[in-house]
């Protein structure tokens, strides 16, 4: 960091923001309340009576996620808790409005909202466990190993005979007991944060030492050997689960994070070439690949089982500028409606507006985040924010675009929006962590009573 | 490592932009295509419950919503089902949907691009969007007299008949037997449609069929109209020039001649152009068909419409056809209507109705009028010239003359009206051995000032072979059809 940089950055000090934050709130649960009361009308034609108790519940917990952050991370982005509440609670929204769907036709489904409303009532509490846990977001790099073992034993615990189970086709679940969860959702936390750690330590070798070959700089064995085989280990799992879509989301994220902490494009190009060859191979020796391209290329041709896809698709036609209204439409034409393709019944009732709504309040997360990276004055803290961000911006585009018809059909959750326990508290999870360390990048430097006494600048560990 | 991060910025943004881009085309430009696939049940399910235009012959409704209890909120009705379900055809929730239910779908669902309007002002006053009317150009006496008359001669009879106003080409009756109760498909008991779909698409006598412009028949003598006008186009013929009359004619290059019907004469072995179509003389129009050749025969087939679908308003209309390349002995049995000459009643009716308007074919056309839910017109269909000289006006007035001879002294006099001239031409025309001649009637009246031409075909009345004519089962009924729309 250059002298005049640091200057200047001495010189400006964000603000706290923490008054916009309430107020920003406050919309949020406008938002959610609101799309609550909507639902109730469109379907039933009256507010629901339990407007009051549901709304304080929502209120009460932004509350708290508010003053946690408020006394904890005082400096931290004020934007981003609000877009999560009203993204969150539109969600809640939507998913009762399909209960009440289902209810209507008697389909023994669901009901969801409930439960969902409790995962989220335990998303807060991790949130507020992390703010109040995690002071320094720092002290997270000394579990870089731990997190990846972590992450893996959390990738293979589907596979586990017992149990592990198998639902629409990919292994991705576990049961205990009657709880069932979705490892993979949390393992993905857990590998940004070693892929963050581990490239902190690495990223000079692993970018200047090494033999040059055919034009092209590869890195020593030693310094690739564990992250590769990491990367090998993890997309094995995923092959074997059958997951595609999480597989895409890991390999793009590892790719990303190793070009961040290079600064090297070649990683790119060397990366998005396998990925082509891997996706080539795949589409033509996996037969799932194969159904989940041809339902893509061709949703309206017989027997392309693209059922899903192609309600999905007219329910969003349906749905047109500015949707049926909530209530008005027939989301649960579509399967599933309630959870991977809860853009769809999103877009038959609110529309293109409500869709354009949505995506837009998915970009501001990711912007926030990478704005986080951009400011934060530690590596370690940039990596994990810009690996957030990218996991967050794939896994919205992978589901979002599987569902639009603008890439092959994958099944990942849509972060806050759809029903299930695991992404949702795990999504809460990053949030907080990004609250963390853009915390600990936006607060004012703390004041040197000498420029010569840089060495007493400790950075507490543990 | 700054650098990086905005290049995943832009990446990130990327991404985005592709899915606001994609979403926009999805649910804006392509949602109308996606919208009007028929495996849509968010679509169907709507329109089902939407106020549906009604469908209004005359002033009443031959097809309307009414309100019910049940999940749908409006059932189609039909309230003059068996007389009119060939035009309004059926709205079904599991068949889809036919005749003008079919082609006038936009306005009667309200989806036209003419109600868009309405549409704005009911999301605004958060009522129902309502579908428009559509008004046939169908006259509810003609419709009733052809319907009768038909039934009349049993309640399976084969037939069909088609009644045009000739100087504007609008369809005043179009009715075909059997036919069916459209209330049967358009019931919300699902269990039941399917069973009358079952039998109505089982039947042997296709009742869903509107014989009126869907199928082509052999249109035996009333085609020697064609021939004849083809002769006096030529200028080689007059109404008087003889023709070859006798009883049999020498077809080239085969040992068979054509004869009579019933081996009868012509009234002499040379006889004038009038008398031959008065007597429906085979042996004169054959002759006359080898001298003008196939080329002038099929030309002048195509100037009435042979060939081509014209019929506005209505989708399924087949082409009536002449023959691409007969050899002689072909030829002369198309200039009698035989061979493969084909044509849909609806095609008949054209060529009468073409020679009463002074030679110009005028479009036909069912829909009159679409109408908003509010009854402002929103579109009124212009009658429009088909073909302005399918044959010249003194051609025309010839035709009409030998016409009226015909009903006057010839073989139609079942048609006379009392105190009205009627121009008409009877057929009846042999297809295989083994099934009963088809029964032509093609008249319009009155000849001086037409108001209405008719064609009528009888393809099977379950009667004698014998007792099977032009004259004896189709005339009747189109008179009865002129007289109810000239008679007030």
């Amino acid at each position: 960091m250059s002298a005049a940089y640091a200057a200047r950055e001495q010189a400006f000090t964000h603000r706290r923001r923490r008054g916009a934050e309430l107020f920003l709130l406050v919309l949020s649960l406008v938002v959610g309340i609101g799309a609550y009361a909507a639902v109730g009308l469109g379907v039933k034609g009256r507010v629901p009576t339990d407007i009051v108790g549901y709304g304080g519940w929502l209120a009460g917990l932004c509350l708290v996620a508010h003053l946690v952050v408020r006394f904890t991370a005082p400096y931290a982005d004020p934007v981003l808790l609000p877009i999560v509440a009203a993204l969150n609670g539109l969600g809640l929204a939507l998913i009762h409005r399909i209960d009440l769907g289902y209810a209507q036709s008697h389909t023994p489904i669901g009901p969801f909202a409930e439960n969902q409303l409790v995962w989220m009532t335990l998303g807060v509490v991790l949130f507020v466990g992390v703010l109040v846990g995690l002071r320094d977001h720092r002290r997270l790099q000394a579990f870089t190993y731990t997190s990846g073992l972590a992450g893996l034993v959390l990738l293979v615990l589907p596979l586990l005979p017992v149990i592990g189970t198998q639902i629409n086709g990919a292994r991705i679940w576990i049961h205990v007991g009657s709880l069932s969860f979705q490892p993979g959702e949390v393992a993905k936390v857990m590998l940004v944060l070693f892929f963050a750690g581990y490239l902190v330590l690495h990223r000079d070798a692993l970018a200047l030492a090494g033999r040059r070959f055919a034009g092209i700089d590869f890195p020593r064995g030693r310094d690739l050997g564990p992250i590769l085989a990491m990367w090998l280990v993890s997309l094995a799992v995923l092959v074997f689960q059958r997951d595609l879509g999480s597989s895409l989301l890991f390999f793009g994220l590892f790719l990303v994070m190793l070009y961040v902490a290079t600064e090297r494009p070649g990683w790119l190009v060397v990366g998005a070439t396998m990925f082509l060859a891997g996706a080539y191979c795949a589409y033509l020796f996996v037969g799932h690949v194969q159904v989940r391209v041809d339902a893509w290329l061709h949703p309206f041709a017989q027997g392309n089982n693209a059922y899903q896809l192609v309600q999905g698709l007219y329910g969003m036609a349906w749905g047109g500028l500015v949707g049926r209204g909530l209530g008005q439409g027939d989301p649960t034409i579509t399967p599933l409606g309630f959870s991977d393709f809860i853009m769809a019944s999103l877009g038959e009732e609110l529309g293109l507006t409500g869709v354009m709504a949505v995506l837009l309040l998915y970009g501001l997360i990711v912007e926030r985040a990478l704005r986080t990276a951009l400011v934060c004055r530690d590596a370690f803290g940039k990596l994990v924010a810009v690996g957030l961000a990218v996991v967050f911006a794939l896994q919205v585009f992978v589901v979002v675009g599987g569902v639009t018809r603008l890439i092959p059909l994958t099944g990942l959750t849509t972060p806050f929006l759809s029903y299930g326990g695991s992404s949702l508290v795990a999504n809460w999870a990053i949030i907080a962590l990004l609250l963390r360390i853009s915390d600990q990048a936006r607060r004012p430097l703390p004041a040197l009573g000498d420029p010569e006494d840089d060495a007493t600048a400790v950075v507490q560990l543990r | 490592m700054n650098k990086p991060i905005r290049t995943m910025a832009i990446f990130c943004m990327l991404l985005f932009v592709a899915l606001l881009l994609n979403s926009t085309y999805l649910q804006y430009v392509d949602a109308g295509h996606l919208n009007s696939r028929s495996d849509n049940k968010r679509v169907r399910d709507a329109e089902f419950s939407r106020k549906r235009g009604a469908i209004v012959a005359g002033g009443t409704s031959v097809a309307e919503s009414r309100r019910t209890k049940d999940r749908y909120t409006y059932q189609r009705t039909y309230p003059q089902p068996l007389k009119y379900a060939q035009l309004t055809g059926f709205y079904s929730y599991i068949y889809g949907r036919s005749g003008v239910e079919s082609s006038q779908n936009d306005i009667l669902s309200g989806s036209d691009s003419r109600l868009f309007v309405n549409r704005v002002v009911d999301l605004l006053g958060n009522s129902r969007p309502k579908g428009g009317s559509v008004k046939l150009t169908i006259d509810p006496k003609a419709q009733t007299a052809a319907f009768d008359g038909l039934r009349a001669l049993g309640r399976n009879v084969q037939g069909a008949v088609v009644a045009l106003q000739p100087s504007t080409g609008k369809v005043l009756a179009m009715v075909s037997n059997p036919t069916y109760d459209p209330n049967r498909l358009a019931s919300h008991d699902f269990g039941s449609v399917q069973r009358a779909w079952k039998q109505l698409t089982g039947n042997p006598d296709q009742p869903l069929l509107n014989r009126g412009i869907q199928e082509t028949y052999p249109p035996g003598s009333t085609f020697k109209l064609v021939t004849a006008a083809a002769a006096l186009s030529s200028g080689q013929y007059t109404p008087q020039t003889r023709v070859q009359g006798g009883t049999r004619l020498d077809l080239p290059l085969t040992s068979t001649d054509l004869v009579n019907e019933n081996g009868s004469d012509c009234g002499g072995s040379s006889i004038t152009l009038t008398q031959a179509l008065e007597v429906s003389c085979n042996v004169s129009f054959g002759s006359i068909g080898l001298k003008l050749g196939d080329a002038a025969l099929r030309q002048q087939a195509r100037k009435f419409g042979f060939g081509q679908t014209y019929l506005g308003g209505l989708d399924g209309q087949v082409a009536s056809r002449f023959p691409a390349h007969p050899d002689a002995p072909q030829t002369a049995l198309s200039a009698i209507g035989q061979f493969d000459v084909a044509a849909t009643p609806l095609q008949m009716a054209v060529v009468a109705a073409g020679i009463a308007d002074g030679g110009t074919v005028m479009r036909p056309y069912v829909v009159d009028e679409v109408r908003a839910p509010d009854l402002s017109v929103l579109d009124k269909t212009q009658p429009e010239a088909y073909r302005s000289n399918a044959v010249s006006a003194s051609v025309a007035r010839d035709l009409t003359q030998m016409m009226v001879e015909v009903v006057d002294h010839g073989t139609a006099t079942t048609a006379q009206i009392p105190g009205m001239k009627v121009a008409g031409k009877t057929g009846t025309a042999q297809s295989e051995p083994s099934r009963p001649p088809y029964a032509w009637f093609v008249s319009f009246a009155p000849a001086d000032n037409p108001k209405v031409a008719v064609a009528v075909l009888v393809e099977d009345a379950g009667v004698a072979r014998d007792a099977i004519s032009g004259s004896g089962l189709a005339a009747p009924i189109a008179k009865r059809v002129m007289e109810a729309v000239t008679r007030p």
